[in-house]
């Protein structure tokens, strides 16, 4: 992993250089590890196409550079292009996150007319049979046709796979299939476990045999490739001692969008359920980004409780995810429990090992499904 | 989705999860051109030269943004651009670290060799 240095800072000088903008929960996919809200039905009031105009004209106001589009599958909002168009005119680098389903030949030119500049399109397997288990849907065929006219279109590529113990055994395979694809990067998105995810934390988790086959994989590939391929591994942080470095800091450079207008610091923040988000449909970005209560809530230092206030790595992890720290000790200011250092720790530690223990008795239980009417343990 | 924040380079500042690093050699005869990804530009609110590519920046101070304004924006040689920047500085000794500069942009992928 990069290594904080001592060049010029960009740490964004108080800016949201990152703006994702979730144009919409719907999608046809059923991933059960999707990072949307378990509740996302209840998200209907979606924003309009000259909200979103005025929010990325606000956007590049404060600074915001690189702008997202995902979702849920954003393609399925028509209004996707005329965005694109308008974004890329107000000097944002454009990418859009896709599943892939929702594009054919026309609707990528109208894109790259629209002077989207990357795409970053998820692929769940190398076949179509285990992509059908874990997205519901019969796609595979598609969203590999989908790669083929992406690039035949000149879009700079990542391919991302989202990791979990069911296509970790395809690392090799999907490396293979990467490279047939010609794309320039390959991200590994080993699950972060949160909203659909966490439901099925107990199915998803991989071993860490498995892991380190994995990793074994991707050692080999790099050399072999050289810059071919760019291979990018995110650690599963349940099987790491430290915890990531959550979007470098809250309210630091990242400002998220939620289909509904909600401005979150990350994608998952709306799930700490005692912090109540600002509304772009009720407040200007400025003051969002600059002064609302949830922004500052974790911003800097000042919040950290032991062990993180004393700590010598405070400025490099931030005291890890704030999502994470909640959903697991129930308070969000607490260290992530990832960390060594965290007295809760052993949450982490009892997780890992009660999966492991049901795959040794071979224990299965089928998976979650994201739908509308998915039966959620209670 | 984990950002990570690194700089890599007493001339740069880069934010992103996509980046290569391999050990690349150059000629100063070489000619360079941008990678089609990677967009060089002012960025009025950071008051500094920015290359922007897929999810990720990498701002530049003011000597790397201009070895790249003159040696690759320019259309010149490594050589012909050093040649400009010493000469603007009085500085001869200026092209072993221009070369060395570009050979890390090349590494980083942002520049290749113009065909």
């Amino acid at each position: 992993m990069p290594k904080a240095g001592s060049g010029p800072r960009l740490d964004g000088l108080g800016m949201p250089l990152w703006l994702v903008v979730e144009l919409t929960y719907k999608c046809p996919l059923k991933c059960p590890w999707c990072s949307n809200p378990v509740d996302f039905d209840r998200y209907r009031n979606e924003i309009t196409t000259d909200e979103w105009k005025a929010l990325l004209r606000e956007g590049r106001r404060l600074g915001s550079l690189q702008l997202g589009f995902t979702g849920g599958e954003p393609t399925l909002r028509k209004d996707l292009d005329e965005l694109v168009a308008y974004a890329d005119h107000l000097g944002y680098y454009t990418n859009l996150i896709t599943s892939g389903v929702g594009l054919d030949q026309e609707r990528i030119r109208s894109l790259k007319r629209a002077g989207l500049k990357q795409v970053q399109l998820s692929l769940q397997a190398c076949d179509s049979e285990l992509s059908e288990k874990l997205t519901g849907l019969d796609v595979w065929k598609h969203k590999i046709d989908i790669a083929y006219a992406l690039k035949a279109e000149g879009f700079p590529m990542v391919l991302n796979v989202p990791i979990s113990r069911y296509n970790i055994g395809q690392t090799e395979a999907l490396i293979d299939l990467a490279a047939d694809l010609g794309v320039e990067y390959l991200e590994f998105a080993n699950l972060q476990y949160y909203n659909w995810a966490l439901i099925n934390r107990s199915e998803l988790l991989p071993t860490r045999e498995q892991l380190r086959c994995s990793e074994e994989a991707v050692a080999r590939a790099r050399k072999k490739l050289g810059t071919r391929l760019t291979i990018y591994f995110v650690v599963p942080d349940y099987f790491d001692d430290k915890p990531k470095a959550c979007m470098n800091g809250w309210g630091a450079i990242h400002l998220t969008i939620a289909p509904d207008g909600t401005a979150l610091p990350c994608q998952e923040a709306r799930l700490i359920k005692d912090i109540t988000f600002p509304n772009v449909r009720e407040h200007g970005l400025d003051w969002i980004w600059h002064n609302s209560p949830a922004f500052m809530k974790f911003r800097g230092d000042d919040w950290m409780k032991e062990p993180c206030r004393s700590c010598s790595e405070k400025e490099k992890d931030f005291g890890g995810c704030r999502c994470q720290a909640f959903l697991l000790t129930g308070d969000a200011s607490n260290t992530d429990p990832v960390c060594r250092k965290s007295p809760h720790r052993h949450l982490i530690d009892d997780i890992v090992s009660a999966a492991a223990e049901r795959r040794k008795q071979g224990r299965e239980e089928p998976l979650i499904m994201r739908e509308r009417k998915a039966s959620l343990p209670s | 989705m984990p950002l990570t924040f690194f700089a890599t380079h007493p001339l740069i500042a880069s934010l992103g999860r996509l980046e290569m690093t391999t050990e690349q050699r150059l000629s100063p005869g070489e000619v360079m051109e941008f990678h089609p990804s990677f967009h060089f530009r002012w960025e009025e609110p950071q008051q500094a030269y920015v290359l922007l590519y897929p999810e990720g920046i990498v701002k530049l101070n003011t000597t790397a943004a201009e070895i790249l304004d003159v040696c690759v924006r320019g259309d010149r040689s490594i050589a012909e651009g050093s040649a400009i920047l010493a000469s603007r500085y009085e500085h001869p000794r200026i092209e072993a670290e221009i070369l060395d500069f570009m050979e890390l942009a090349y590494a980083k992928g942002w520049i290749r060799p113009k065909t």
